[in-house]
């Protein structure tokens, strides 16, 4: 048994209550402690990364107790994927927070974040259903602290907002797991996937309510339409590293729909069969139309970038909603490409707010400091995220748009480009009211005091390098992703990793 | 006794949801710890409803209830029961500060030039 499986989630876990408890009245050791750990995490998460791609899935028995009475931790290429990614995000974040000065404006950033670490690293690994809404409710409640972080009235109203919708969401996934539990007796992924298969007629309308509820929890967490009125209050008035953190946490519900329904509900189920691709595509597709509507009609360059990120989460959902392997590893590419692009702009609109005062676009207002620099961000990020070339959007876009070559195609193919241009016409509108039109509202010639934040601008940097990368190295990058996307449809694999006994 | 924890969970599930819906604080957590009973009593009765047998198998016992369910009635217990006072004392901040204990945004806009600067140190506070 390979016990770096868990160190995710322990070594954050272990992390925050010291830093709590040790160190919470001198803010430099925290900083050290924490940007330690992540970049330990970060390196762990690399190791798990070219372990799972050399290996089938691994299995970690927690107490050693026997799947599926114990609780399990699985390792594959996707939740591997998935760790790494949030690891290497969450160092950049780290690192922005401490140059911007944001986790010196409360207290307890850092414990926080290393909750939230570990429930997002939790709810990557888990192969349980119940421990998955636990480490849901873990990331969630670390979230809640790092939201209102830095308090003030219209974050405080808006995280009061986001905690009501999530306890109805929490609820919403206890009342599924108890219809799935009261027909099959278990909430072992793996044991599940067994379970369902030859689930008998009369059991499927309770197991098809069950599956449907889940898949409303996680459109909650992945911001469907209609359950994305959660998002944009509480993206546009978290902090804005705390922003570019969450935007791997809509991931987590677009993840737990590919699991949950790759693994347990595959399309093949006599039970449930295409329902939920049929109700995925349809919200999806909305999805990107209300994202890309709000990027038009937003008043605000904060709340403009949540409705991108909801728009994102739509195009994400639409290649999911085939369930091919194709699909899934477009899926995948734009998913990694999306959280980096959605986490770019949020930090550039941090850089605008901290130096303009406001992020309003209802009016011009006179040049900020490193102007052209942020402006200059600001470009590369709406690039990306508007899925121009040469960017990493582009080519995701365009792997989308080649997997949905189906029946659907026509409505596919429109609403993506129809709302690729609306997104871009959104974005020249914001940059040309935040960056432009600045100069002509002035008239004095002295350039704007700057704030020398080194390291806030190299992570934005960095981030924007990665996204060059993903498009520079996209052909071995689609490669490995179609191999994790294999590893998806090949149940059997993960259901013999977990339950050596078991047929399948 | 199944009529009974089946309109049980319905009533308080449908008064949650009610009491969600207004847009006032106070009801809408009244509401939540609400949907958070009902959860507990389906959760409790998805092991199957049985009188006055052990969660424990022992030989001498006529047959056993299903001891998983109970362990993560208790879980989810713990968890709505955290999560509740959590929002209780947000939503005092929330009143506090602004004023009201309304659920909805003022306006669902930006962050405007006459607003104060989001980002104000604000040492010692929640």
């Amino acid at each position: 048994m390979n016990h770096w499986i868990i160190a995710p989630v322990i070594l954050p876990a272990l992390l925050a209550p010291f830093i709590v408890l040790v160190m919470r009245h001198d803010l430099s050791l925290q900083r050290i402690f924490s940007t330690a750990g992540t970049a330990v995490l970060t390196a762990i998460s690399l190791v798990l990364l070219y372990t799972a791609s050399t290996n089938p899935p691994e299995v970690y028995f927690l107490g050693n107790w026997p799947a599926p009475f114990g609780i399990v931790l699985v390792l594959d290429r996707l939740s591997a994927m998935m760790i790494a990614l949030t690891a290497v995000l969450a160092l950049l974040v780290q690192l922005y927070a401490i140059s911007s000065g944001w986790d010196a404006r409360g207290k307890h950033f850092h414990a926080l974040f290393q909750f939230q670490l570990m429930g997002i690293c939790g709810a990557f690994l888990t192969g349980d259903a119940f421990n998955l809404f636990v480490f849901f409710e873990v990331l969630l409640i670390a979230s809640y602290g790092l939201m209102i972080h830095g308090g003030g009235a219209n974050r405080l109203k808006a995280g009061v907002q986001y905690v009501a919708y999530n306890l109805v969401g929490s609820t919403l996934f206890l009342f599924a797991l108890a219809s799935i539990y009261s027909v099959t007796g278990t909430l072992n992924m793996a044991d599940l996937a067994v379970k369902v298969a030859e689930l008998p007629a009369g059991d499927a309308a309770l197991m098809r309510v069950g599956a449907v509820l889940l898949l409303l929890v996680f459109a909650v967490k992945g911001a469907l339409v209609p359950l994305q009125f959660w998002l944009p209050a509480t993206y546009s008035f978290a902090p804005g590293p705390v922003a570019a953190l969450f935007a791997v946490m809509t991931k987590v519900g677009a993840y737990a729909v590919i699991r949950v329904y790759t693994l347990i509900f595959p399309p093949d189920t006599p039970s449930t069969g295409l329902l939920f691709a049929d109700i995925l595509l349809p919200a999806a597709i909305f999805t990107l139309i209300v994202g890309a509507i709000g990027v038009m009609g937003a008043t605000g360059l904060a709340r403009m970038v949540a409705f991108a990120a909801i728009g994102s989460m739509g195009t994400l959902f639409i290649a999911v909603a085939q369930f091919t392997p194709d699909a899934l590893t477009a899926a995948f590419y734009y998913l990694v490409h999306s959280t980096l692009a959605t986490a770019i702009l949020f930090l550039v609109v941090d850089l605008v707010q901290d130096r303009r005062g406001n992020d309003s676009l209802r009016a011009a207002a006179p040049p900020f400091g490193q102007h052209g620099l942020i402006a200059a961000l600001f470009f590369g990020g709406a690039i990306a995220m508007a899925g121009m070339p040469p960017l990493s959007g582009f080519l995701g876009k365009l792997l989308v748009l080649d997997a949905t070559r189906g029946a659907d195609m026509a409505v596919i193919w429109t609403a993506i480009l129809v709302t690729s241009l609306i997104t871009i016409i959104g974005f020249s509108r914001a940059g040309s009211q935040v960056f432009w039109k600045a100069h002509a509202t002035t008239t004095t010639q002295t350039r704007p005091e700057g704030k020398a934040e080194p390291l806030a601008f190299t992570v934005v940097f960095v981030l924007l390098l990665a996204l060059a990368a993903l498009t520079i190295l996209a052909g071995p990058v689609t490669d490995w992703l179609a191999d994790t996307s294999a590893e998806l449809f090949d149940r059997a694999a993960y259901i013999n990793a977990v339950l050596p006994t078991a047929k399948e | 006794m199944e009529l009974l924890v089946a309109s049980a969970v319905g009533l308080m599930t449908a008064c949650g949801v009610y009491l969600t819906l207004r847009k006032r604080t106070f009801p809408v957590i009244v509401g939540l710890a609400m949907l958070s009973y009902a959860v507990n009593v389906f959760i409790f009765a998805s092991g199957r409803l049985a009188i006055g047998l052990p969660a424990i198998i022992t030989k001498d016992a006529a047959g056993y209830t299903d001891p998983l369910t109970q362990a993560l009635v208790l879980t989810a217990i713990v968890i709505s029961f955290g999560m509740t006072a959590l929002i209780v004392m947000m939503a005092l901040g929330a009143f506090l500060e602004t004023g009201d204990d309304r659920i909805g945004m003022e306006e669902d806009t930006a962050l405007e030039p006459t607003s104060p600067k989001p980002a104000l140190p604000q040492e010692g506070t929640k």
